[in-house]
């Protein structure tokens, strides 16, 4: 009997795992429809695609911090490498070097920072909110530095052409960023849930003595995790210098917080072990809805600022719920 | 041996507390049936009894963190029922823990006042404070100890006493001691002797629960031994027999559901010499063949599971050699100790074994992926196929492989914990503790998986509290004691009464 009844609420908190951020994704996207004078733009094609475009740097972003979370861990740098990948890009298009060099370089420059990230957590066995705090203030610092504290002006190129919008009055063709980050997102889904390293990065968070005792070295798959997670934050810092077609050093300062919002609005727990990408995508989508939304009903900036904290509390506390009945 | 005396309680002229008949159940586990102890005021009373026994059960009924289901207990005459720890602590009853309680990082005397801290209108009062800390240190001959340094910065000793200062600030009537000697070398114990001698005078009655018979005999002066849940003997320590006692904890009779296997011992597969750890153990040698279960006894945190840490790679090994099929390989991490086909079943399931929000599948297959993936790349449906047979073949009540570990009872965890070594294809298992709180039929399933994997010519070395399973399953036996292991001998050399013996340190057995 009780064993029954604990099935039919695993069951049904199972459903609500999958299908809680969709539904709360629904209803942010009603709520906004209920006024007649915005619906007709806010519900048209070419709202959503500038929304989907908008999504694009935080979605990237929010792959990696998902493996993060997952694996028990926190970046809280994000934003200030998404800056300077930005600007290291930037920099390396002025030094005449090709696009694609260019994209490449900015890329490998997120890893290696995550995998210093990840080098010192797993080798000093230090906190991850502490390094990567430390690393917040040094990569800006550096982006500073080598920006000379200034907006670095790349030639024109084909970077640029990512995050265009190219036909902004049809949902269609949609800008190459964001199917690039839906291919992202399918890949890590895929890596995150189908594969040996995804199991991994799961048992590390769920419960970082068991991985070990059977065998997992953690430290290695930890540094894996960040490195991974940098090179998706060099991808986001290369969509950033194709949104501004400029390499800006004191740009997405905070962005690390919307990411890690997005993250555990799609479900994640900070705790780790749960979380899945496609919660994260719609986590992320559910951020850029509100803030085109509230700009769309012509609230002001620290309107959004409060419904944007509010939301998040409420879908914690929903997650939270879920999980006391699911106990 | 000779038949037990019937069991009468000595009549007190006074005392200070009187428990009657008191029962506690866990759902369906009688941790305690009918337990009755009389304690005198100023009296010393040692409580002796097996690991899980009901003893730490009982003092938590005592010092209000458990409600009994029945039974009465009596303070001074008055009838008590503690509502929770603080109320009981307000009554006059100090519990000082086998782990300290202290906040490492407050002053002593910080510490000897928490949660009573002398105040004038919501300001601490330093003098007062200084005042109480000095008086309480002071009773214990203790004014070495200065009160305004971190407690973190004392020895161990040192922060027992201000841990004993703690409970006297309160002016307690009862005070429990959960082995206080575990962690003391012999002249800090001394020392607490006469600590414990001296609040005795002051009419405090002390309930003193170790495991070291003679350290009783010395320290107290009455006795009540406890097993499975029961009051089975009390009296005066001074004229009774040690053996009397131990017979008295053991007390219990075999029932056969030890279906031994035929089985022949083979080579030596792994060979321990002057084992050392960090901490525990302290020396250890052994030799483990093929189709042997080799047990080992002992106390509980006397280093026998730090023993099968540090063998497996978990925990530091600081000297010693580790030989496995006759090849060196003292220091490994768990990842080369699983390769080499070394597996160890935690003691802890829930904190470490398993990970309990992950489903039966991923529980099972986590050390060893190969079987059911190709290129990194799990094959869900291969997974749940290699679950599912498991899942028959030991018999795990389970919904489906996709469950949560977390939901199934702890029996059916351990068969899954087990089947993870198993499908990790494990020559060399050490089991600690791998039928704690688990039901009896699930027990009796794990003894017989054990005798056919000695018969399939695997080695299994077992660690147990409970002896009757030890001296049924095993074919040859250790006791552990303080970190040190005996000589490993044949199990039917052995009995109840001498493993208890040499658990304790009482080499000479009657």
């Amino acid at each position: 009997m009780s064993e029954e009844s604990a099935t039919s609420g695993h069951r049904w908190s199972r459903l609500l795992n999958t299908f809680g951020p969709f539904l709360g994704l629904l209803l942010v996207i009603a709520l906004f429809s209920l006024n007649a004078e915005v619906r007709p733009y806010f519900l048209s094609g070419s709202n959503f695609k500038i929304i989907l475009t908008q999504t694009v740097i935080v979605a990237i972003g929010a792959l990696g911090m998902t493996l993060i979370i997952v694996s028990g861990g926190i970046d809280l740098s994000v934003g200030s490498v998404v800056a300077l990948t930005s600007v290291t890009g930037a920099i390396l298009l002025m030094q005449q070097l090709s696009a694609t060099q260019a994209a490449f370089f900015t890329i490998l420059t997120g890893g290696a920072i995550g995998l210093l990230n990840g080098a010192v957590i797993a080798g000093l066995r230090m906190l991850p909110f502490i390094v990567t705090l430390g690393m917040m203030g040094i990569a800006r610092g550096v982006a500073k530095w080598i920006a000379k504290n200034q907006t670095v002006n790349a030639p024109d190129n084909p970077i640029n052409r990512l995050m265009e919008l190219q036909d902004p009055d049809h949902l269609f063709p949609l800008p190459y960023g964001v199917w690039i980050a839906v291919g992202l997102a399918l890949a890590t889904s895929v890596l995150l849930k189908q594969t040996v390293f995804g199991r991994y990065v799961f048992a590390i968070g769920s419960n970082e003595a068991t991985a070990r005792l059977c065998g997992i070295r953690v430290r290695l798959v930890k540094v894996g995790i960040y490195g991974l997670a940098g090179l998706f934050v060099g991808a986001s810092g290369l969509m950033q210098l194709s949104r501004l077609t400029q390499g800006d050093p004191t740009v997405a300062a905070g962005l690390e917080l919307d990411i890690i919002a997005a993250v555990v609005i799609g479900g994640a727990s900070l705790n780790g072990g749960t979380g899945s990408i496609l919660g994260s995508m719609i986590g992320a989508f559910i951020m850029a809805v509100l803030r085109n939304g509230t700009n769309q009903m012509g609230w002001s900036t620290y309107t959004q600022e409060i419904i944007i904290g509010v939301v998040i509390i409420i879908a914690v506390g929903v997650d939270k719920l879920r999980q006391a009945r699911s106990v | 041996m000779t038949p037990l005396n019937p069991i009468l309680p000595i009549p007190q002229p006074l005392p200070q507390l009187r428990m009657r008949g008191v029962c506690k159940a866990f759902g369906a586990t009688r941790a305690l049936n009918g337990v009755c102890l009389d304690v005198g005021a100023g009296e010393v009373h040692a409580l002796i009894g097996e690991n899980g026994a009901g003893k730490s059960t009982l003092m938590k009924v005592l010092s209000g963190a458990h409600t009994p289901d029945s039974g009465s207990i009596e303070l001074e005459g008055q009838p008590f029922a503690p509502r929770n720890p603080l109320h009981a602590r307000e009554c006059g009853i100090a519990m000082i823990y086998q782990e300290l309680t202290l906040a490492p990082h407050l002053t002593v005397e910080a510490n000897i006042v928490l949660g009573k801290e002398p105040r004038r209108f919501g300001w601490l009062n330093p003098r007062k404070t200084r005042e109480l800390a000095r008086a309480a240190l002071s009773e214990l001959h203790h004014e070495s100890i200065r009160p305004d340094v971190a407690v973190g910065a004392l020895t161990i000793a040192e922060q027992q006493i201000v841990e004993i200062a703690r409970a006297l600030v309160g002016s307690p009537k009862i005070l429990i001691m959960d082995e206080p000697t575990s962690s003391l070398s012999q002249v800090d114990a001394e020392n607490l002797f006469a600590v414990i001698a001296r609040l005795s005078q002051r009419r405090v009655s002390v309930v003193y629960i170790s495991h070291f018979l003679e350290e009783c005999q010395r320290v107290c002066q009455r006795y009540t031994v406890l097993r499975d849940g029961e009051t089975v003997g009390t009296g005066d320590l001074k004229t009774v027999a040690l053996t009397e006692i131990i017979q008295r904890m053991v007390g219990r009779e075999v029932k056969d559901i030890y279906p031994r296997s035929k089985r022949r011992l083979g080579t030596t597969v792994l060979k321990l010499t002057n084992i050392r750890g960090l901490r525990k153990p302290k020396d250890v040698s052994l030799a483990l063949r093929e189709g042997e279960i080799l047990g080992i006894a002992g106390l509980i945190g006397t280093g026998r599971t730090e023993m099968l840490r540090a063998v497996f790679g978990l925990d530091l090994l600081k000297a010693g050699d580790v030989v496995l099929w006759s090849k060196e390989c003292s220091h490994a991490t768990p990842s080369r100790r699983l390769r080499q086909g070394v597996g160890l079943l935690s003691e802890n399931r829930k904190e470490e074994g398993l990970l309990l929000n992950r489903s039966l599948a991923d529980n099972l297959t986590l050390t060893h992926f190969a079987p059911v993936s190709r290129w990194g790349l799990v094959n869900a449906n291969r997974q749940r196929e290699q679950a599912r047979a498991w899942i028959s073949k030991l018999e795990i009540k389970a919904q489906s492989p996709d469950q949560p570990v977390g939901q199934l009872s702890g029996g059916n965890q351990q068969k899954v914990a087990i089947a993870r070594l198993l499908h990790h294809e494990a020559r060399i298992l050490l089991f600690d503790e791998p039928t704690r709180g688990i039901d009896v039929k699930s027990k009796a399933q794990i003894y017989k998986l054990m005798f056919e994997l000695a018969a399939q010519g695997r080695a299994v070395v077992f660690v147990s509290s409970y002896l009757p399973e030890l001296l049924g399953v095993c074919d040859t036996l250790g006791v552990m004691c303080r970190g040190v292991l005996s000589s490993v001998k044949p199990a039917s050399e052995w009995t109840e009464h001498s493993i208890i013996a040499a658990a304790i340190g009482h080499t000479d057995t009657a």
